[in-house]
């Protein structure tokens, strides 16, 4: 029903809106639970929750246009002999070429390459056209280990092993049978056509000793060259990110609940995991606890969108962030070009989250040729090229405003919250007062 | 033969002298691993590699090409990713035997512990003992022989794998049936006990396991199987 067909006395329930009387109606129609894409789409304190205390009085701005503000990170000084330099603190998330054309994942590699960042592989492996096309790539090893081998770990610039991510902590990931085409199979080994569970445990080490152990022998095999990142989606994200760094990561990501995926339950995207803003703020303090706070690098995850969430993460104390579903639309996910063609297959641009149905019309979350062949890498990788150029430019907009030479330089103190959620959450005051819900007087 | 004692060489300075490859020795033996974990990991090159004694965890990680013989036991995650080549331990393995392997051929003259083959993707793996629970978890292309008896749940939600058990097997995983034991197989059984050197078993005297392929797509009338 649009909202054109309301009139007085037609009240909706909030406990069953219609949203809710369509999915109860769907799940008696269709007896299996709603598969999606995207990431959460229930409203949870998030980074516009907070605002900057820009200069005034007591602070010195700097001069837009004039005085540099340096935005430059370099992952990995832990262990590894060959940290990352990026020339920017924002990089491409984990997407698999199996969930995305391999045309989506060429884009990445173009765009990241072309602003000096990295861009990340996926579920599945490596594919050519990403290695060839990102200066610095970082190698996902996953529970499932598809595709998983020896050369393409030492040809990567870094390794990142995966033990979950936001959209569904705890759970392993599934390609559904539609999108696995001969060339996704045979990376894969496994037979076309069949749905492809991708196991939430590796298969080989179990709990933070164990990881330990097989940190260790990643960096024999690449002769302790390469970073290792450790990958968390957000739950008991204190604990996780203190034995992640007692494990020997190099760098951990911890991606909040509102992190994307291409393929998982909603009840799983919407009900499991801790939003990307208290989990910015306990992974900070796990850091600084073990005296590591900018030792192990921190990157986050989970709802980057603008260069103000960028640079809320970064004061809160990041050393960078990854983008997913962002750079998805950046990429032309959702575009209202194709909109006619989202209206066909039952949604609309702006809408669309049925990134495991393989019929995306954007040609990005399939491996449809025709679809695919829609997406030029070129062209989309300019447009990620654009974007991550704004999100730089914006954050080093409220870097200077707070009078900072550099987008690391943002501290806590720089920001206040709209809400005592957020208050609580990020352990900043609440705008106008110096009150910080949970933290304890002296 | 180079020979290296790790009672008194760095792991890292033997990994680091394995991985090159250009004229190296090609015939390792190495004195005193004391249980370390990920020796001989990464290897990439045509070499025989003898090891004297008990491994820990990783042991031969991502193998490709090379020749490992470990004279004692080893831990978990023996040949875990193998690529190529082949993997021997003469004593017992710990729990993932093989997991993940892509390619070449684990023999273990010993038991193996839980989850041996999990994931498999091509790897042949040959277990002269018996195996422990879970046995090629979600085990997608390559051929599990366990001479011995496996544990409970073997092959549960098993995709292409094939498994060889010669003794009793306590209980089959989700998916996982019993089929014919055929002349093709037989022939592909003795082939891998004969590369092996598995001697003093016949090829028929194993029965065939493999997936009944009905849940590789979800359906909801399946659901208790999940």
């Amino acid at each position: 029903m649009s909202n054109g067909a309301w009139h007085p006395g037609l009240r909706e329930s909030y406990l069953y809106d219609r949203n809710v009387i369509a999915e109860i109606q769907r799940a008696s129609r269709e007896g299996i639970y709603d598969i999606r894409g995207f990431g959460a789409k229930r409203r949870l304190p998030h980074f516009d929750d907070l605002l900057f205390l820009g200069a005034s009085v007591s602070r010195y701005p700097l001069e837009g246009y004039r005085e540099r503000c340096d935005t430059d990170v370099v992952l990995g000084t832990r262990f590894a002999t060959k940290p990352l330099e990026l020339k920017i603190p924002v990089t491409i998330a984990g997407m698999s070429f199996g969930a995305l054309s391999a045309q989506a994942k060429e884009a990445f590699g173009r765009g990241a390459s072309e602003v000096g960042t990295a861009t990340t592989t996926g579920d599945g492996g490596m594919t050519e056209e990403e290695r060839t096309h990102s200066t610095t790539l970082v190698y996902q090893v996953l529970p499932s280990r598809y595709g998983l081998n020896p050369d393409d770990l030492r040809r990567a610039d870094a390794i990142e092993i995966v033990v979950g991510q936001g959209a569904k902590p705890g759970g392993g990931g599934m390609l559904l049978g539609h999108k696995i085409s001969d060339r996704v199979a045979a990376m894969r080994a496994l037979p076309k056509g069949i749905d492809q569970r991708s196991a939430c445990r590796h298969p080989d080490w179990t709990g933070p000793d164990d990881l330990e152990i097989k940190i260790h022998e990643l960096r024999e095999i690449t002769d302790w060259e390469k970073p290792i990142f450790v990958k968390i989606g957000a739950t008991r994200t204190y604990y996780d990110v203190q034995l992640a760094v007692k494990a020997g990561a190099d760098v951990i990501v911890v991606d909040g609940m509102q992190g994307g995926t291409a393929a998982t339950q909603d009840v799983f995207i919407e009900h499991v995991g801790i939003p990307t803003l208290p989990a910015t703020r306990l992974a900070v303090q796990a850091l600084q606890e073990l005296d590591m706070h900018r030792k192990v690098q921190l990157i986050i995850s989970g709802g980057i969108r603008t260069g103000a969430d960028v640079a809320k993460a970064l004061a809160l104390g990041a050393d960078a962030v990854s983008i997913g579903t962002a750079a998805l639309i950046a990429l032309g996910d959702n575009s209202p070009e194709y909109d006619e063609e989202y209206r066909k297959i039952g949604s609309a641009s702006g809408f669309y989250d049925d990134w495991q149905a393989g019929r995306d019309p954007a040609g990005i979350s399939t491996q449809d040729d025709k679809l695919s062949a829609r997406l030029d890498p070129v062209l989309g990788g300019r447009r990620i090229a654009n974007y991550l150029r704004v999100l730089t430019l914006e954050t080093q907009t409220l870097a200077r405003a707070c009078g900072k030479s550099h987008v690391h330089n943002l501290e806590p103190e720089d920001l206040v919250a709209l809400t005592v959620e957020a208050a609580a959450m990020a352990r900043v005051p609440l705008a106008g007062t110096d009150w910080i819900p949970g933290r304890h007087s002296a | 033969m180079e020979v290296v004692d790790l009672a008194s060489i760095p792991l890292r300075e033997l990994n680091r002298r394995l991985h090159e490859r250009a004229d190296g020795p090609r015939s390792w033996r190495i004195l005193n691993p004391n249980g370390a974990h990920a020796v001989a990991c990464g290897l990439d090159t045509e070499i025989d590699v003898e090891i004297q004694g008990h491994v820990g965890y990783y042991c031969a990680g991502m193998n490709k090409l090379a020749t490992v013989h470990v004279h004692g036991n080893a831990g978990t995650g023996l040949a875990e990713n193998l690529m190529s080549g082949t993997v021997i331990v003469d004593g017992s393995a710990s729990q993932s035997a093989g997991a993940s392997g892509h390619g070449g051929l684990l023999v273990v003259h010993g038991d193996a512990s839980a989850r041996c083959g999990i994931s498999m993707k091509g790897i042949d793996i040959v277990v002269r003992g018996s195996v422990g629970h879970l046995g090629a978890f979600m085990a997608q292309t390559g051929t599990l022989v366990v001479c011995g008896d496996a544990g409970e749940a073997l092959g549960d939600s098993i995709y292409e794998a094939r498994l060889y058990v010669r003794g009793e097997v306590a209980g089959l995983g989700a998916d996982c049936v019993e089929k014919d034991l055929r002349d093709d197989h037989i022939a592909e059984l003795s082939d891998l006990l004969a590369r092996a050197g598995v001697e003093g078993v016949e090829a028929r005297e194993f029965r065939r396991y493999g997936s009944a392929r009905q849940l590789y797509n979800f359906k909801i009338d399946n659901a208790a199987a999940y």
